[in-house]
Order: structure tokens, then C-alpha cells, then sequence
């Protein structure tokens, strides 16, 4: 104790910790097992078992009872320690339940059946950590299909977004034209627009053009992000005007000059953008859950919320799947979080 | 360029194959634009850079905006414009037909009075703990911590799973059997309905929306928090001021700005809830969480497809999202002015 108070005592010096010291170290560490806690929760429930599963109160840790081979029997069967009325105990495989009374046979005798009241068993168990559920779940949820899917939608949206906002930003931010502040502030104005006002018209507008229920259909419309316009622009303009003018001397073209001069340059700020397309893109919810119809189709975060809307919650498979959706996020969380977060404090966007 | 850019980089000879891969595709569409440019002049170049951009602003976000003026006043289950009946204001009058507008149950549509007042309910609570929790927290990392980008993250993270995510872990920790009844049982307590009573949905729906979201909104503070100078206290602490005098006078009126972005931002997240809902509780049970967004998609999307209804509704939501930035635009001038 004596130890983590001077640690803690360190952040004001040689007056030794005070009590907003213990206040804050305590709200972080509750607010660690609060932020934390659900998602390890779900991990690890993700490893049991069906029967472990339904256990109440829920154990920590995902168990499996062991199972022993007996001569004389096809299937393994479980292993419990009987506790017998003289105080020894055993290690025996139980072969049937009657009422409360179990059969039992010793592995290494398995002629002779040893009826025990069951209150006197309990089953050994070891911590395992069993894919069955994930194998199972990718078997029966089609979880590559929907996760090609999202890739594809993730990856694709992305790359526009990249080359379409940049474009735009270029002439915003690089050119004199008439017309540029008005259609500046026409795409910051959108920005007032979101897609829940529009989501009939633009559905109209997508079966119109033929694109209802393909990824093509949820691509597209999510490509000229405000933000993303907004953000790039600001960087650009602190790119100064004589490169350009420099570039333009030696015979270069716009484009060669927004590819080669521009894109180069504006790689932070591209970077940022393309984290937060990343993450929009996969956990994109409302737009897919209209478009997306066929299951052929469908993406995770579809996939995952009309399985879990089906009568019976299988949740075995569903946490599992559920999983395999957030880590993706996750890795990418882990490795970039510096740019998020800086990314986030700078512009505010989300 | 990765170190540090500059202007330099752009000479440094360096040849991967990454650069082969760019410089032949800046060479193809270079190929490409070279003759739109001695077309068109490069005076007007710059409206073919925003030109793919302005497509799909005015394509899937302009002219649907002014096509729902057209849903609203039409009437009848056909999607397609053509197909469906000129009814002037009636799908307003229908929303607007009310005995008493305090109470939803004399109103013709009954479902989208009790889903705007779910709406102003959850806004109030939402927003309210969300500007606490998350100015709490910022207060807390913007003292010298230890490891404060570690726990930065851990109060960020939530905010990157995916909402339907976010309404399954929770769901599944606040199912009859599970972790949070286990905890109050091993304390000796009674098994809570969590997800069956209307009043704990409610609870759980804005708890888990202020779970997912606050990390965002605490990295927005914090910066805030960042800007303010650190001689200020010190002056403040000469003078005698203790902690919260500080606070009251220093850190809250320069975070103000900060705090109003953050208000912003987050009652017009609120007002559109809808993912984490649909996924946690499904508006249910009943309509005890089904807020505006989800009376527009059930009204348009689920039989009988109520179109007209529903665009009416959006016409009455982007107003009210319209009314709500116009609010706090003003409202941020005159803090600025003071």
C-alpha cells in the first residue's frame, strides 16, 4: 500500500497524495472496468459452451467438464469427483443420470457401475477456450459472406472518398473561380441534412438509378462526406500557392499537379480521413439495413442485427459473431488510436 | 514523406514500387485530363475537380431533399412518384390531428406524439448525462495522470463498435440470466426485468447511448481543457483562489465554446437516435423507446408503408433539427460577445 501511495503521491510533489489523488485514480479505474469490462465480458462468454452458457449465476471463465474413453462404452463420457459417505473420494465417469442417483464406473474397472447420489459429485472441469461456437457461427451465419461484403463496401467507399473529397478540397482550396463560396457553403449546408430526413426520396433516387439492394447502392451515397471536404480543404490551404506555381513553370498539368503535388503533401490530413471512412463505413447501420435486402448481400452489421432479431437468440453463435465484428475495429483501434484521438480533438468530426 | 513532409521530400530520389505503381497511374490519367484541360482552359479546371463531388451532393442529397416535400404531399401505398395521389396537406393534418397535444392518446397518429415525446425525454436525459459524464471525465484525465493516453483510450474506445455491437453486449449482460442480475444476486438481491420494463429499457437505453458516445465528446473537452493557459491557475493560485473557485472562474467560462460545440453535436445526435435503439430494444416494449427515426423508418418501411406519413414526419424533424442549430448558432454569437 505504502508503495502505491508514494506512486500515487508523485503527481503533486513532496506534499504526498491528497484526496482528488484517490478520487481520480478511482474513477479511473472504475470507468476502465465500465468501458472495458462489457467487451471482455463478451469475449470471453463467446468461449463457452451452450450449457455453460445457460448457467446461472454466469461463471467468469469458459469451462469444459472432461471426458474420459471407457472400454465398453462408444461415446467418452464425463468425468466427476465422488466424494464417498467414508470421506475418500474418486475420480469416476458417470455413464447415467436416474432421478438423483448416478451410475458411475471407475475408467481403469469399467465392469462394476457405482450408484452415488449426485449431490455427492461434482464434475472436474478445466478452463478451455473453445472456437466451437465461432466454427459453428461462420458455418451457419454466412459470416464471410457479409464479411466480403463489408470489406468490399469499407474499402471501396473509402478510396472514393479519398479521391473525391480531395478533388473538390483542390479547387476549393487552390483556385479562384466563380461560384467556389457558393458551393463551398452548399456542401457544409448538407451537413445540416442528415440521412434520417432523406431516407425515402433517396431510396427513390437509389431504385431509380437501379441500385436497390446492391453494395453499389450503399457506396455511393456515402462518398461526398462534408466533413471530409471541410477537412482537407483546411489542410490545403496551408500548402503554399508558389509549389503550384513552380509545378505549372515546369509544364505540369492541374491533375498531374493535384496528384503530384497536392495528394503528397496532404497525406495527414488524408490519413485522418481515411481512419474515420474506415470506421464509418463499417459500422454503417441504417442506410445498408434499407438498401440491403437478399441475404447475399447483406453486411455484418445487417447480418448481425436481423440474426439477433430472430425468435430464438441463439447466442451462442450471435456472441461469437458479434466478436468477430468489433475486432476488426479493434486491431485498427489498437495501431492508430493516436491518430484518432488527435484526429478527433483537431476537427471534431465524427 | 512519412518524415516529417516538407517541401524537401519532394526531391529526395527514392524509387519503391509503390512510386512506380503511382507514377504510372498519375501518367494514365494525366493522359486523361491533359486534353480536357487544353479544352476547356485551365481557368476552369477547377470545376472538373469538384464536379464528381457535386454530383453526388446534388443526386443523392439535394434533389432528395426536395423530393420529400413531394412524398409529404402525396398520399397512398405506392413508392414510386408517378403512381401515387396528390393530397395536399392531409399527411399533416393526419400527424397534427390532436385532441390535446400534451397528450398522445387523443391524437388521430398516436405513435408519433408518444415517439416525439420518447424523443424530447431521451434528449434531455441523453444530452444532460452525457456533458456531465464527459466533463467529469476530461476534468479527470486533464490532471497530471499517469498513463493519460492510456486511459484516454479506454473511455474512447466504445465509441468505435458499431451500434448494433454495442445494443449485443449489452443486451446480453442485461439478459434474465445474465452478468449484471448474477452481481445482484450474489448480493443478495432480486433478479431486475431489465429488458422487459418500460422503465429499465428507458434507463438502459440512455445509459448505453451515453456509454458508446461520451469518449468522443471527452476527447472534445479535453482539448478544450488543453487550450486554456496553465498561468492562469497560477496566477489564481497567488491570489489565494482555491479549486473551485478556479473551476467557476478560469476553467468553465473559457470551455464554454468548447462545451457549446459539444452541446451542439450532441442534441442533434439525440434527436436522430436510432441504431443502438433498434438493435437494444427495438422501440419496445411497446413504443416505450421507439423515438422519431424509428417512427419514420416503421411508418415508411414496415407494412402498410405509410410514405406520404413518413416524409411529413421528416419535413417535421428536419425543422425541428433546423429550429435547434438556428438556436445554438445564436446562442454561441452572444457567449462570444460576452
Amino acid at each position: 500500500m505504502g508503495a502505491i501511495g508514494k506512486f500515487l503521491g508523485r503527481t503533486h510533489g513532496k506534499r504526498g497524495p491528497d484526496w482528488a489523488d484517490y478520487v481520480t485514480y478511482l474513477y479511473l479505474i472504475l470507468g476502465t472496468v465500465l468501458m472495458f469490462g462489457p467487451v471482455m465480458w463478451l469475449v470471453t462468454s463467446s468461449f463457452k459452451q451452450q450449457s455453460d452458457l445457460l448457467r446461472f449465476p454466469p461463471r467468469l471463465l469458459p469451462y469444459r467438464q472432461e471426458m474420459v474413453e471407457v472400454s465398453g462404452y462408444d461415446e467418452p463420457l464425463p468425468l466427476y469427483v465422488v466424494v464417498f459417505e467414508d470421506g475418500t473420494t474418486r475420480e469416476l465417469a458417470r455413464v447415467r443420470r436416474v432421478g438423483i442417483e448416478g451410475h458411475h464406473v471407475d475408467p481403469a474397472n469399467p465392469e462394476e457401475i457405482i450408484k452415488v447420489n449426485i449431490n455427492q459429485t461434482t464434475p472436474v472441469e478445466q478452463v478451455v477456450f473453445s472456437f466451437d461456437n465461432y466454427i459453428r457461427g461462420i458455418e451457419r451465419f454466412n459470416f464471410l459472406r457479409y464479411f466480403v461484403n463489408t470489406v468490399t463496401v469499407t474499402a471501396v467507399a473509402t478510396a472514393l472518398t479519398l479521391l473525391v473529397n480531395s478533388m473538390a478540397a483542390f479547387a476549393l482550396s487552390k483556385y479562384q473561380f466563380r461560384g467556389r463560396n457558393s458551393i463551398f457553403v452548399l456542401m457544409i449546408s448538407t451537413l445540416l441534412v442528415p440521412l434520417s430526413v432523406i431516407l425515402i426520396p433517396l431510396l427513390l433516387t437509389i431504385r431509380s438509378v437501379g441500385w436497390f439492394d446492391s453494395l453499389i447502392g450503399v457506396i455511393i451515397p456515402s462518398i461526398a462526406t462534408p466533413t471530409g471536404v471541410f477537412l482537407l480543404r483546411q489542410y490545403m490551404l496551408t500548402i503554399p500557392d508558389e509549389l503550384l506555381e513552380s509545378a505549372r513553370l515546369d509544364g505540369a498539368s492541374e491533375w498531374r499537379i493535384y496528384l503530384q503535388v497536392i495528394l503528397p503533401l496532404a497525406r495527414p490530413a488524408l490519413a485522418v480521413l481515411a481512419i474515420f471512412s474506415v470506421m464509418w463505413r463499417w459500422n454503417d447501420f441504417l442506410w445498408p439495413l434499407i438498401v440491403l435486402q437478399s441475404s447475399e448481400y447483406k453486411t455484418l452489421q445487417v447480418g448481425l442485427s436481423s440474426f439477433s432479431g430472430e425468435l430464438q437468440t441463439q447466442w451462442d453463435t450471435l456472441l461469437a459473431m458479434t466478436v468477430l465484428t468489433l475486432l476488426p475495429v479493434t486491431v485498427v483501434f489498437a495501431f492508430l488510436q493516436k491518430y484518432i484521438t488527435t484526429g478527433i480533438a483537431t476537427t471534431g468530426m465524427k | 514523406m512519412a518524415e516529417g513532409g516538407g517541401i524537401r521530400g519532394e526531391y529526395r530520389v527514392r524509387r519503391t514500387l509503390g512510386d512506380v505503381v503511382f507514377n504510372s497511374v498519375v501518367d494514365f490519367f494525366d493522359g486523361l485530363f491533359r486534353p480536357i484541360q487544353a479544352l476547356i482552359g485551365s481557368k476552369r479546371m477547377p470545376y472538373v475537380f469538384v464536379l464528381p463531388n457535386l454530383l453526388v451532393f446534388v443526386i443523392f442529397i439535394l434533389i432528395p431533399m426536395i423530393l420529400n416535400f413531394s412524398y409529404a404531399f402525396t398520399g397512398g401505398q405506392q413508392f414510386f412518384l408517378a403512381d401515387r395521389t396528390p393530397v395536399g396537406g392531409d399527411n399533416f393534418a393526419h400527424l397534427f390531428d390532436c385532441g390535446n397535444f400534451l397528450d398522445p392518446n387523443t391524437c388521430r397518429e398516436d405513435t408519433f406524439w408518444i415517439a416525439m415525446f420518447n424523443t424530447v425525454w431521451f434528449v434531455v436525459l441523453q444530452v444532460g448525462a452525457l456533458v456531465v459524464v464527459s466533463l467529469g471525465t476530461a476534468l479527470v484525465l486533464n490532471q497530471k495522470v499517469k498513463a493519460r493516453a492510456f486511459f484516454r483510450s479506454v473511455f474512447f474506445y466504445p465509441v468505435l463498435l458499431s451500434p448494433v455491437v454495442v445494443a449485443l453486449i449489452w443486451r446480453w449482460i442485461l439478459q434474465n440470466d445474465g452478468l449484471l442480475n448474477a452481481l445482484i444476486v450474489a448480493f443478495g438481491g432480486e433478479r431486475l426485468p431489465f429488458l422487459v420494463s418500460v422503465g429499465w429499457t428507458r434507463f438502459w437505453v440512455v445509459f448505453i447511448s451515453v456509454w458508446s458516445q461520451m469518449g468522443f465528446y471527452t476527447l472534445i473537452l479535453l482539448a478544450g481543457l488543453q487550450s486554456i493557459p496553465t498561468e492562469l491557475y497560477e496566477a489564481s493560485s497567488i491570489d489565494g483562489a482555491n479549486r473551485w473557485q478556479a473551476f467557476r472562474r478560469i476553467t468553465l467560462p473559457l470551455l464554454m465554446p468548447t462545451m457549446l460545440v459539444v452541446l451542439v453535436l450532441s442534441v442533434i445526435r439525440a434527436v436522430q437516435s436510432f441504431d443502438i435503439v433498434y438493435a437494444f430494444s427495438n422501440g419496445g416494449p411497446g413504443t416505450a423507446t421507439t423515438f422519431m427515426v424509428q417512427y419514420i423508418f416503421n411508418t415508411a418501411f414496415m407494412p402498410p408503408n405509410q410514405y406520404g406519413l413518413a416524409a411529413a414526419a421528416s419535413l417535421v424533424l428536419a425543422s425541428i433539427l433546423l429550429i435547434l442549430t438556428l438556436i445554438q448558432l445564436r446562442v454561441g454569437r452572444q457567449s462570444e460577445l460576452a
